[in-house]
């Protein structure tokens, strides 16, 4: 019976952390402790509720095949009967947003447990929450859309959050500019999406999920298969820019700069999946466009690959773990790109648990070494730190894809579709990606909190606020991978797109996996465990020399941006306004100038004496006279205007 | 006789000018409370009007002296009645008006004059809104135009250009475009009388005549007004007023002026132009389209450059009055709509925004972003007020101004395809300024000198509170404005695409 | 010896006329100024009465109507005096030049 309410009321969901917000605003903002437990019991309770509705729609085969929606009117312009536009809003529950209603729930709900011992002593911890609590409503919000307009609203909302969070710590100038680029890089892919949301609208006359499945599939009657391709296109846009991928993927490692459980949140486990997820929920559209699909694919490979490169020569631990995350993401639109819902929304469901679970122990290794983050002035750390330190192994292990970790099997499941699929060089692109995640991994882990102990440190195990968190999330680091294995694959009767046949068990895949993961890890060990002076690293770094310092400098993309948006757009901006000020400005001036230098030329006859008034008068007067003499009275009355 | 309700919400502002005259200069507290009060009262009664007018049967409701003849021979009655497109820009002047009168609470400089110009700048605008009566349409747009003058140049600010040139600015652009209007309202006067045979200066008598002049007559009648009607609106290129003129003006002038004044131009597009010489306005609509894009591109590049925080917001609100333009160019029911809304919500963001730079000049001293920065810090409401109008202004879903924005991009996407495309990319152009200005003056480290700077509070609250509140509820329940713009439109594009169908014969 | 004919009259009325304005003209004394004035009104009345003489020589009107000039003309050279004096005593100057106030 509660499941039943959980069901029919799961606009609850995203409800409970939007009261938590505007509590927190108006009411408690000056009691720090009170504001932290309505914003984590908030996401509890939600939680709770997004569970039992989870658990309603996986256990009723009904409602796996046919989503259930409640909608209902949002505006509406035209005539009652037939608008010309109307926009509904509205809940809709099926496996997808399921499973995403219950991860994005129950990680906030850890993490903004885990923000209680992290944000402690900060002057805007409130505030801290109440941010916190407005991402979780619009994410879930997002999450549950039936409407993609809806779900554009939740998009940006959640985008507001990640700008508000990143820039967080306002005093520092680093951190407002990195919410600066988050906020504009995303911008420019929301107006892809938007035009791409627009187009559908005026295609097909709704923004509706489940109408829109309906009327793409026989698209030939409302448009052309040109425009279908444009649209998806456009809409894959959005995603590109949300889900950091190449070449709007900058953002995200500046998003670091915001508190750890931010960049564990928000921009590793559920906010950057939204672009993944978008996909996923207008499957039916990309689904109709093989190129777009390709599209996809190619994007989501690439964007693996590159990542992961960059990932290899960075320092600083929350670095290494955003290049990883967009190198993770990249695999989940892969997966998409070669058809696979399954294996995606799969991907993202582990990802979401073992990046978190990494995240936040970075962010428990930085609050015991008070922010410093450079990994080489790390080491030994797991003596002071035995939890933080072995939670964070799991997740090592789990991202490198090592069974039977929760990464191993969505990875495999990924790169059996890629194989499936018949996309040989995607396939070959994600297995070395899976190889470069291992060594970048396990070289951060080794350096961080292997070797020898950094004398300059006084590391200490955090509260239990922060290291409960990382036990749940280690245990979903395992066992979440669990749902999907080859043998018993649940997750795939749940999540799909269409009807998937599954191949047999392709245990070649799998051992190469294995074998490649073991690789990396084994790579990193000689090079910075085993050679505890790094000599090897050292030279091979000064040998790459070149590459190193591109692959540090992240192949000098934002360089490349940066002076983009200087001198070409902040001068076209200067061009136009001087355009303004001396051109159009010039013309208005120059008509108020003309009557002035007008005035000012008849202003001499204005001499002041009246002298020469008479005289003027005078000859006027004698050159009427004298035309009347010579003309006759008609033609001088003409000139006198009449006067006859 | 039912309670004159309109013409109750349009004297109180002037009632309270009248009190105020009497009241001695000294007493500031006593002033400004009577401006308040008068200010209250109308806000409050328009509230009921726009909750309590009967979308169900639509039409004009609460009318007023129809059968008050003003001048008998020309047909002028004092003819105040709303619509489904008058009341929003009434509550919006109305919500602007009173948060005016808040955010000019600390003025020290002769505050009863400033007081009484304000109370009848508002009800001019007021006046504006509510007339179904094209002359006295124009003579309360006149009525605005003196005190306007007077309050910039007396209580303005000089930066890059005088307070002074900037009030002959505003004040004679204002002029020009009402005499491009005055002609086009003659010669619409003429002809229809002509045709009618008697005079009637409504604005339904007038339509139903005007809809008939012939294909020539109603293009370039609509040219005079839409030069007149582009003008006030700051249509590129006639809309360099705008950012000179707002960065002059105190603030209570530039919310008014960027809130409602100029959306008398939008107004007037829609009701007079659009509505009477529908035939006019389809030979021009590519035309106003092409310069409402070049009006959204050019003046958010134009923001782009700026440095003064009032001329940033000056040019982004000629920006997003291009997006009203292309949006009346579209002349179907969603572009309509999505006009008129857009006005709304860019008044309630534009007023906000102004009345936050005012706050925040008036304890900085500087309007200059570059020597601004932390001030979140010192001063955390203001920062909010401020990130609110710049997350408006860029269209935040889940604030106001989104949705207006989405169906101007649907209604002129449908029309205009790839134009509108350019006025679509303006959201990141609009994205970038705000986000600069926001951060360069909020966000970053706390400068010394803004250590000991106090939070807005008490009535300086006021803005914030009125107008965010209305910026947040219209983001999450658009169809509490959307029902009733459509409620007006519908009929409206019904009249005049009954004329364009039968165009034919022209 | 011709007798007088009207052309002698306009002749001598036209010296009169020019010698006035040409005095109003050029003289910087706004009482010589007004003496001209004198004169040119003078000339008219010539004129008036000439005219009457021998176009109209039945009716009076040009006689009645230079009696009203010169009447009016009395009354104007009061007035001017009066505002020349206060002129002065504002000034210590009967110089026209000196009079530009009212220029912008």
């Amino acid at each position: 019976m509660l499941v039943e309410f959980a069901m029919q009321h799961a606009w609850l969901v995203p409800l409970l952390p939007a009261l938590a917000f505007v509590i927190i605003v108006f009411l408690t903002r000056p009691f720090r402790k009170l504001s932290a437990i309505v914003a984590v019991g908030s996401m509890a309770v939600a939680c709770f509720f997004a569970t039992l509705a989870a658990y309603g729609i996986f256990t009723n085969h009904e409602y796996i095949e046919k989503p259930l929606v409640y909608a209902t009117r949002w505006f509406s312009l035209g005539l009652p009967g037939m608008p010309d536009l109307r926009v509904d809003v509205g809940v809709q529950l099926d496996p997808v947003s399921a499973m995403m209603l219950f991860m994005v729930s129950f990680i906030a709900t850890f993490i903004f447990l885990y923000s209680i011992g992290y944000m402690e002593g900060d002057p805007g911890y409130s505030v801290f929450f109440s941010y916190l609590s407005l991402f979780g409503a619009s994410m879930l919000l997002l999450v549950i859309s039936s409407n993609l307009l809806q779900m554009f609203v939740a998009w940006e909302l959640v985008g507001l959050c990640s700008y508000l969070l990143i820039g967080f710590f306002t005093h520092k100038i680093s951190a407002r500019e990195a919410a600066k680029k988050a906020f504009v890089t995303c911008r420019i892919a929301d107006f892809g999406l938007l035009l791409g949301l627009l187009a559908l609208q005026i295609v097909f006359g709704t923004l509706n999920l489940t109408e829109l499945a309906e009327k793409i599939e026989h698209f030939e009657e409302y448009t052309t298969f040109g425009m279908l391709t444009l649209i998806a296109v456009l809409v894959f846009i959005g995603p590109i820019g949300k889900s950091g991928q190449f070449p709007l993927h900058v953002w995200l490692p500046d998003a670091m700069e915001g508190p750890t459980p931010v960049s564990a949140l928000i921009h590793a486990a559920t906010m950057v999946v939204a672009g993944v997820y978008l996909v996923g929920r207008t499957m039916f559209l990309f689904h109709e466009v093989p190129s777009a699909m390709q599209l996809v694919a190619v994007t989501g490979g690439f964007t693996a690959l590159f990542a992961a490169t960059i990932a290899i020569t960075q320092r600083e631990i929350k670095r290494i773990l955003a290049y990883s995350t967009v190198s993770q993401l990249g695999y989940m639109m892969l997966a998409l790109g070669v058809g696979s819902l399954t294996a995606s929304m799969f991907h993202l469901w582990t990802h979401a648990f073992f990046k978190a679970l990494m995240f936040l122990g970075a962010g428990s290794v930085l609050h015991a070494l008070h922010h410093k983050a450079d990994v080489w002035e790390m080491g030994g750390l797991y003596k002071k730190m035995p939890i933080t330190t072995w939670t964070f192994v799991i997740g090592g292990l789990a991202i490198a894809g090592i069974p039977p970790f929760a990464g191993f099997w969505s990875k495999d499941e990924i790169l059996v579709a890629a194989l499936n699929g018949g996309h040989y060089v995607l396939f070959a692109m994600a297995a070395f990606t899976a190889f470069l995640t291992a060594f970048y991994m396990w070289r951060m882990i080794f350096l961080a909190f292997f070797g020898e102990e950094n004398p300059a440190n006084h590391p200490h195990e955090s509260p239990w606020t922060m290291t409960l968190p990382l036990v749940v999330l280690s245990v979903g680091a395992i066992g979440a991978g669990w749902l999907g294995t080859p043998w018993y694959n649940i997750w795939g009767e749940w999540i799909k797109f269409g009807h998937p046949h599954h191949g047999p068990v392709n245990y070649g895949a799998m051992l190469l996996s294995i074998v490649l993961a073991a690789a990396g890890i084994y790579l990193a060990y000689m090079l910075y465990l085993k050679d505890a002076k790094k000599k090897r690293a050292r030279k091979m770094a000064e040998w790459f020399g070149p590459v190193y310092r591109m692959l540090y400098n992240k192949y000098y993309i934002d360089e490349l941006y940066l002076w983009f948006n200087h001198a070409l757009v902040d001068g076209t901006a200067r061009l136009f306004y001087l355009f303004d000020i001396y051109v159009v400005d010039g013309i208005v001036n120059g008509i108020g100038a003309f009557a002035r230098l007008s005035g000012d030329g008849l202003r001499v006859f204005q001499s002041g004496r009246i002298q020469n008034y008479v005289l003027i008068f005078f000859l006027g007067v004698l050159a009427v006279a004298v035309l009347m003499a010579f003309t006759g009275p008609s033609a001088a009355s003409l000139v006198l205007g009449g006067v006859k | 006789m039912e309670f004159p309700i309109l013409l109750t919400i349009l004297l109180a502002p002037v009632f309270a000018a009248l009190i105020l005259v009497f009241v001695p200069k000294e007493e500031h507290m006593l002033i400004k409370s009577i401006a308040a009060a008068g200010t209250f009262v109308s806000m409050a009664l328009s509230l009921v009007a726009y909750f309590t007018y009967n979308q169900e049967i639509g039409g004009l409701q609460f009318v007023f002296g129809h059968d008050i003849p003003w001048i008998k021979d020309l047909g002028v009655t004092f003819f105040l009645a709303a619509d489904g497109i008058s009341l929003p820009m009434l509550l919006l002047t109305n919500l602007i008006g009173f948060s005016a009168v808040f955010a000019s609470w600390n003025i020290t400089n002769r505050p009863r004059e400033f007081f009484i110009l304000l109370m009848l700048l508002i009800a001019g605008v007021m006046g504006t809104f509510i007339a179904h009566d094209l002359f006295i349409f124009l003579l309360f747009y006149e009525v605005v135009v003196i005190p306007i003058y007077i309050l910039v140049i007396i209580w303005g600010s000089s930066k890059r250009v005088t307070k002074e040139y900037a009030g002959m600015k505003l004040t004679i652009y204002l002029l020009i475009g009402s005499a491009f209007l005055l002609v086009g309202v003659i010669a619409l006067f003429v002809k229809t009388t002509a045709l009618a045979g008697a005079p009637d200066m409504s604005f339904t008598g007038l339509a139903q005549v005007a809809q008939q002049l012939s294909r020539f007559d109603q293009i370039w009648l609509f040219a005079l007004m839409l030069l007149g009607f582009g003008s006030l609106i700051s249509m590129w290129p006639f809309h360099s007023w705008s950012p000179d003129g707002y960065a002059g003006a105190p603030t209570a002038v530039s919310m008014i002026h960027a809130g409602v004044l100029k959306k008398i131009g939008g107004y007037g597009l829609v009701k007079i132009a659009v509505y009477m010489l529908p035939v006019g306005a389809a030979f021009w609509a590519p035309y106003m389209a092409v310069l409402g894009v070049i009006g959204v591109a050019y003046a958010a590049m134009g923001a782009l450059a700026q440095k003064d925080l009032k001329y940033v917001v000056g040019y982004s609100s000629v920006s997003h009055m291009g997006y009203v333009i292309l949006a009346v160019a579209c002349l179907n029911v969603i572009g309509l709509n999505g006009a008129v809304a857009n006005m709304f919500a860019h008044g309630v963001m534009a007023a906000l925004f102004f009345s936050m730079i005012g706050f925040i000049y008036e304890k900085t001293h500087t309007r200059w972003i570059p020597d601004m920065g932390g001030l979140a810090r010192q001063t955390p409401r203001l920062a909010v007020g401020f990130m609110l109008a710049a997350m408006a202004s860029l269209g935040l879903p889940g604030l106001v101004s989104f949705i207006p924005e989405f169906t101007i991009f649907v209604g002129s996407f449908q029309v205009y395809g790839g134009l509108a495309v350019i006025g679509i990319a303006g959201i990141i152009i609009t994205a970038l300024y705000v986000l600069r200005a926001g951060a360069n003056t909020l966000f970053g480290p706390p400068r010394p000198e803004y250590v000991h700077l106090e939070d807005i509070k008490g009535p300086e609250l006021v803005p914030l509170v009125v107008l965010g509140t209305v910026l947040v509820v219209g983001g999450f329940l658009p169809s509490l404005l959307f029902d009733m713009i459509n409620s007006g439109v519908v009929p409206l594009h019904a009249a005049i695409s009954d004329v364009l169908q039968i165009g034919g014969k022209f | 010896m011709p007798a007088i004919s009207l052309t002698h009259y306009v002749v001598l009325s036209a010296l009169l006329f020019s010698i006035g304005l040409f005095g109003v003209l050029t003289k910087r004394n706004a009482v010589a100024v007004l003496i001209c004035i004198e004169l040119m009104l003078n000339a008219v009345n010539i004129n008036l009465v000439a005219f009457s003489k021998y176009v109209t020589p039945t009716d009076f009107i040009g006689q009645i109507f230079s009696i009203f000039v010169i009447t009016v003309a009395a009354a104007e050279v009061g007035v001017g005096l009066a505002i020349i004096i206060a002129i002065y005593r504002n000034r210590l100057s009967v110089n026209l030049d000196d009079f530009d106030w009212l220029k912008w």
